[in-house]
């Protein structure tokens, strides 16, 4: 997306808000999910248009685990590494995926595709191990299978 | 019985809001604006509802607090960030039946006298947010929210705010500086919510479960919802079970179940040998099989020693290490904690250092009084939940399993061979 049209929705969430520095959260998330990571130059409109100070903005950015300052790949793994998915193999699942990509915990891939990023609970925990590829779901899932359901992403131009 | 699941167990049932009327859905918000505040609360009162979150506050209380509240406006809050590792009932309502949450908020908005609800969902709960984002849609079309809802003087709007990964933000007034578009950081109490919460405005703030339990109370009563399950907090609750269980899953029970019956005739037992169960997921002490008569109501647990929290039942079999998982438990608290206060901040790193080090083969029996006397401090001095409770779990594995410990110190051995015991694998 581009920064003309990012600031077009940002006054369409402020327009929403009596209190400019409430929507600093909604906004975030949008540029985050569009553009894979918070920029310098996102940040300081953000703060500008909010009238926040920056190292405010980058403060509430590197507090929250869902927004990264660097540029995130394409597909973020989420892997569950919370005690019921641990009970369940977790551990192996994160090493399965690491070894798949060729990259650590917390890394992206150079093609900027894939991102690992091993995550507190996030509710699946019947399904245990569980992990999410951005909004997909897999739960049940031995190493091998999570290996596989990569290699299907990979195929994915 | 069922309240809360009422409509999600029946078959072909859907998240809309057709389904949910062909249920009587609604039929509680006519009787509601039909009656007076007052009588709503006299019921919820009557019903001895409690929070089902985990503090298990009397939910009549609450929003009598709030109602009384001089300050305006006032607000209704759903706390929707269900984060404890363990816990996934939230979920399964705010997809499959948002329309009850929905109910719910708006006759919490009639009683205390607000105007505007928020829905607070975990930043991860994709799904969720489309669903209960199309049902307030739904609603707004059908005049249940918005202005002059059914053709009366009170008027209520839903927003949906998402978090964005943060455990502590379960946390009432971190959830609340989050709402404000801050870092999730713990408020010193009091002032309570019911007082000074969001915008520091009266605010009821409540999980979805309990606020799913509102419905069913103004159509069926205060006493009819008193007379179920345990007497000392009435009432069915989702238990969720994961972990070494045959049948994970949600199940909603009333509260005088015992631990064994959980798990035995609804899990379909342990997969393996038990070792262990946390109660409320990983800010609990942890129960083993001689606690298994007990009732899964908040008084009961408390008595065995150990808390319901938000009813996460983590089943432990003989194949794990408690070192090992003490070590894993203490690691999702140093990541999650906000670092406002010391104990929590320090006292967290220093009790994973000292874990660390007993699973390297590194540890002394000293450390043991150590973590002890963190455990103490922090429940003593930690401004907020997650630091009062982060050693909880660690504290009692090493009351319940101090063998343990105190063969990987002495002996510099773990006999699972889960433990790296300072080789590299």
């Amino acid at each position: 997306m581009s920064l003309e049209k990012y600031k077009q929705e940002v006054k369409k969430i402020l327009s929403e808000y009596s209190i400019k520095e409430r929507a600093l959260l909604p906004c975030l998330h949008i540029a985050q999910e569009k553009c894979g990571y918070l920029t310098e130059e996102i940040i300081s409109f953000l703060a500008q248009e909010l009238g926040l100070p920056k190292v405010e903005v980058y403060s509430v950015v590197t507090f929250y685990s869902m927004f990264s300052l660097e540029k995130q790949g394409e597909y973020v793994i989420r892997i569950c590494v919370s005690l019921p998915c641990y009970l369940k193999g977790s551990g192996k699942i994160l090493e399965a995926v690491k070894e798949e990509l060729n990259i650590e915990a917390y890394q992206t891939t150079a093609d900027k595709k894939f991102t690992i990023e091993p995550v507190s609970c996030l509710g699946l925990c019947d399904k245990a191990p569980a992990i999410m590829v951005n909004r997909d779901i897999y739960g049940g899932l031995t190493p091998q299978q999570a290996k596989n359901i990569i290699k299907e992403y990979k195929k994915i131009k | 019985m069922k309240i809360v699941l009422k409509n999600i167990r029946k078959e072909g049932y859907l998240p809309g809001i057709n389904s949910y009327m062909t249920q009587g859905g609604y039929e509680a918000l006519k009787r509601a604006l039909k009656t007076t505040p007052e009588e709503i609360l006299s019921e919820i009162k009557k019903s001895k509802l409690v929070g089902r979150g985990g503090a298990a506050f009397p939910t009549g209380l609450k929003w009598e607090f709030t109602r009384k509240s001089r300050e305006l406006p006032k607000y209704v809050v759903c706390n929707a960030d269900e984060g404890e590792p363990g816990t996934f009932k939230d979920r399964f309502i705010l997809e499959k039946d948002p329309h009850l949450l929905i109910e719910a908020m708006i006759i919490c908005g009639f009683t205390i006298g607000a105007k505007d609800g928020f829905i607070y969902i975990r930043g991860e709960y994709f799904k969720a947010y489309d669903i209960l984002q199309k049902a307030i849609d739904e609603a707004g079309t059908n005049n249940l929210l918005g202005r002059n809802i059914l053709g009366s003087d009170f008027s209520f709007e839903i927003h949906l705010y998402r978090g964005a990964g943060a455990y502590v933000c379960g946390e009432e007034t971190a959830l609340l500086d989050s709402l404000e578009g801050k870092k999730g950081q713990s408020r010193v109490k009091p002032p309570f919510p019911t007082f000074a919460g969001f915008n520091n405005k009266p605010t009821v703030l409540n999980n979805v479960e309990t606020f799913v339990n509102i419905p069913e109370i103004v159509l069926k009563g205060g006493e009819w919802f008193s007379q179920i399950g345990s007497p000392s907090s009435p009432g069915t609750k989702l238990y969720c079970l994961s972990g070494d269980v045959k049948a994970a899953g949600v199940y909603e029970l009333p509260t005088d179940i015992s631990l064994q019956d959980l798990i035995e005739k609804h899990g379909n037992g342990v997969c393996g040998r038990l070792k262990a169960v946390l109660p409320g997921g990983v800010s609990s002490n942890l129960l083993t099989s001689s606690d298994l008569n007990v009732k899964m109501d908040y008084s009961s647990i408390q008595q065995a020693g150990s808390m319901l929290g938000s009813a996460a039942v983590i089943v432990i079999n003989d194949t794990h290490c408690m070192v090992n998982l003490a070590g894993r438990c203490i690691e999702f608290f140093d990541y999650e904690s906000c670092g406002k206060c010391t104990p929590c901040r320090e006292g967290i790193k220093r009790a994973r250092e000292i874990l660390t080090n007993i699973a390297q083969g590194k540890g002394e029996l000293s450390d043991l009084a150590l973590l002890k006397e963190l455990q103490e401090v922090m429940f003593d001095t930690s401004r907020c939940g997650l630091g009062q409770s982060a050693l909880n779990a660690v504290s009692s594995c090493l009351e319940k399993f101090y063998g343990e410990f105190k063969e990987h110190i002495l002996k510099k051995k773990c006999k699972l061979g889960i433990c790296s015991m300072g080789k590299d694998f």
